[in-house]
């Protein structure tokens, strides 16, 4: 049933999301945008000695995409770099693929309803996208999920 | 005021709608375990039995290529491709069949005009209005043709309520405006526009008006004779009919004028290298094989649509969208986007705190189909303030059962996001 998808976490960080605000010294942002619902992020990293100090972001969106900004920001803190491009690979893979549920992801596993709802996996990988285009450092336009 | 059950009653008695159900094999199926609530008819409507077995008899009895060939199955195709434009003349109200056009929906109808009239009408200073309410297929053609013609687009504002300012739209209107192209109704928020006053102003400012009929020719009778429209363009689709095939209705002596929108076979009277000479109406604009099982579904369609009665119809779905208006406007926190005081068929809603993608995928497990999202009409979302919409919108075989069933369910999206 929905519940699948619409776990208790997701609903309350969805409700009141974590680290939900722009950081003023931020040095690395990215702007991501999904053309087919409209949603908007952005978001803010402190990188420094290529660990991920702080990460923040502001948007408006549905619970899904505003539940996972939420919970990724949290779970970014104290990553290095490529720690956090492999933990995007492996939610990536936890919501396109069968393979087994990584017990690595922590709290994101549960993302993994997601699975089932097809239409809905770019709401829940809008924030990831953006996460690649803030660590890569490029784009000044806005990722989109297209 | 009525009490739900008379005026559940009063829906009921214009048409037999369980019969109509019956006709419509779609319907009768379950998702995830409630039966199918579709509500999203403004997208694409339902097919009856009627239209599938006239694709299937085509394909299984009657195929083969139209306007060629002297064998006998070419002739069948022909006369059933044909018979159609009949129909859709009729359907549409028009002088002559040759005035009707054969495109894919709606979309290549307008790009067909924006086209092949605008590429020989238009020059650098002229204006194309359009208004605020219109889907991307009736703003971005218009917006090739302007940028590349340095023309110039201008746009008709509206009010709170989703009504077009009448006003305005007349000060907008000059000696160098050229076309007026205008919804007969938004597909985002269901406002049914004035088309024949607007015809008439843009008319007696020496401009040609454009309809986008999409969302009107399901709902209403059209006529566009009464109405005076130089062009109206309809999608087979959205009138129960197949996807891929539409209908562009032009007055002969514009689409005469008009150089042709695409070359090919069947186009053409005669060609050699040195000039081609175009064949007469209709077909000069339908280069190519067209889509003959598309066509031939369409007038199955049509006649379906025409047996009921597009009056009948149109009264029917009126019942229907005042009952679902009353029932949506009971849900706290529930605000409707598009309130004209003349509507059909859409229910554009917002509800406080709750996304609409979250909204569609929820009623989505209790078996409701809606739309979420923009509508293919981003400046209406825009000038609403909102990204998105949730959208249920009616067709005929639609109860009111199941708005109280959308009811229901809105109510479980709000237990379970509040």
């Amino acid at each position: 049933m929905v519940d699948d998808l619409y776990q208790e976490i997701i609903l309350d960080h969805s409700k009141h999301p974590r680290n939900c605000h722009a950081m003023e010294d931020a040095n690395r942002k990215a702007e991501g945008y999904n053309p087919l619902c409209g949603d908007k992020l952005k978001l803010f990293l402190k990188v420094e000695n290529d660990v991920v100090r702080d990460a923040s972001f502001v948007g408006s969106g549905c619970a899904i995409s505003t539940a996972s900004a939420s919970l990724m920001t949290e779970s970014l803190k104290g990553k290095t770099r490529e720690e956090a491009m492999k933990l995007l690979d492996r939610f990536h893979d936890l919501l396109t693929t069968e393979s087994e549920v990584g017990r690595d992801l922590g709290k994101l596993v549960v993302f993994c309803g997601v699975r089932e709802y097809p239409a809905r996996v770019k709401c829940a990988t809008l924030a990831w996208h953006t996460l690649k285009s803030a660590l890569n450092g490029a784009a000044s336009e806005p990722v989109t999920t297209e | 005021m009525l009490t739900e059950s008379t005026a559940r009653s009063q829906v009921s008695a214009i048409l037999d709608v369980e019969k109509i159900r019956e006709d419509f094999p779609v319907l009768k199926q379950s998702i995830h375990g409630k039966p199918l609530v579709y509500l999203d008819s403004a997208a694409t409507a339902q097919k009856p039995y009627a239209v599938v077995e006239a694709i299937r008899k085509f394909h299984e009895v009657d195929c083969a290529n139209i306007h060629r060939g002297v064998h006998e199955l070419s002739q069948r195709s022909t006369a059933a491709y044909e018979e159609t434009r009949g129909k859709a003349r009729r359907f549409l109200n028009a002088r002559n069949k040759s005035e009707l056009i054969f495109v894919r929906g709606t979309t290549e109808g307008i790009n067909l005009v924006a086209s092949a009239w605008g590429r020989k009408n238009v020059k650098a200073g002229d204006e194309i209005i359009i208004s605020a309410l219109e889907h991307h297929s009736n703003i971005v053609p218009w917006q090739i043709l302007c940028e590349e013609k340095e023309a110039k687009l201008r746009v008709i504002p509206m009010n709170d309520r989703g009504e077009l300012i009448l006003e305005e739209y007349e000060k907008l209107l000059n000696p160098r405006t050229r076309m007026v192209a205008f919804a007969h109704v938004s597909n985002a928020l269901g406002t049914v526009n004035p088309a024949r006053e607007i015809i008439e102003l843009a008319h007696k400012a020496g401009a040609l008006a454009l309809v986008d009929g999409a969302q009107a020719a399901p709902h209403m009778k059209v006529d566009v004779q009464a109405l005076d429209a130089d062009f109206y363009a309809f999608s087979g689709h959205k009138v129960i009919g197949p996807t891929g095939i539409g209908v562009l209705y032009g007055k002969s002596k514009l689409l005469n004028a008009m150089p042709p929108y695409q070359g090919g076979g069947d186009m053409i009277r005669t060609v050699t290298f040195e000039k081609t000479t175009y064949a007469d109406l209709p077909y000069k604009f339908e280069a190519g094989t067209p889509n003959i099982a598309g066509g031939i579904g369409l007038g199955a369609a049509l006649d379906y649509v025409t047996a009921v009665g597009m009056d009948k119809i149109a009264a029917y779905e009126h019942e229907l969208l005042l009952y679902g208006t009353e029932a949506l406007q009971r849900i706290p926190g529930l605000k409707l986007i598009g309130t004209a005081r003349e509507k059909a068929a859409v229910l554009s809603f917002v509800m406080e705190g709750i996304h609409p993608h979250d909204i569609g995928t929820v009623l989505d497990r209790q078996g409701i189909a809606v739309r979420t999202g923009h509508h293919c009409a981003q400046p209406v979302m825009d000038w609403f303030h909102v990204p998105a919409t949730t959208r249920a919108s009616l067709a005929f075989y639609n109860t009111a059962a199941e708005i109280d069933a959308l009811a229901a369910g809105l109510l479980k999206v709000k237990e379970l996001f509040s």
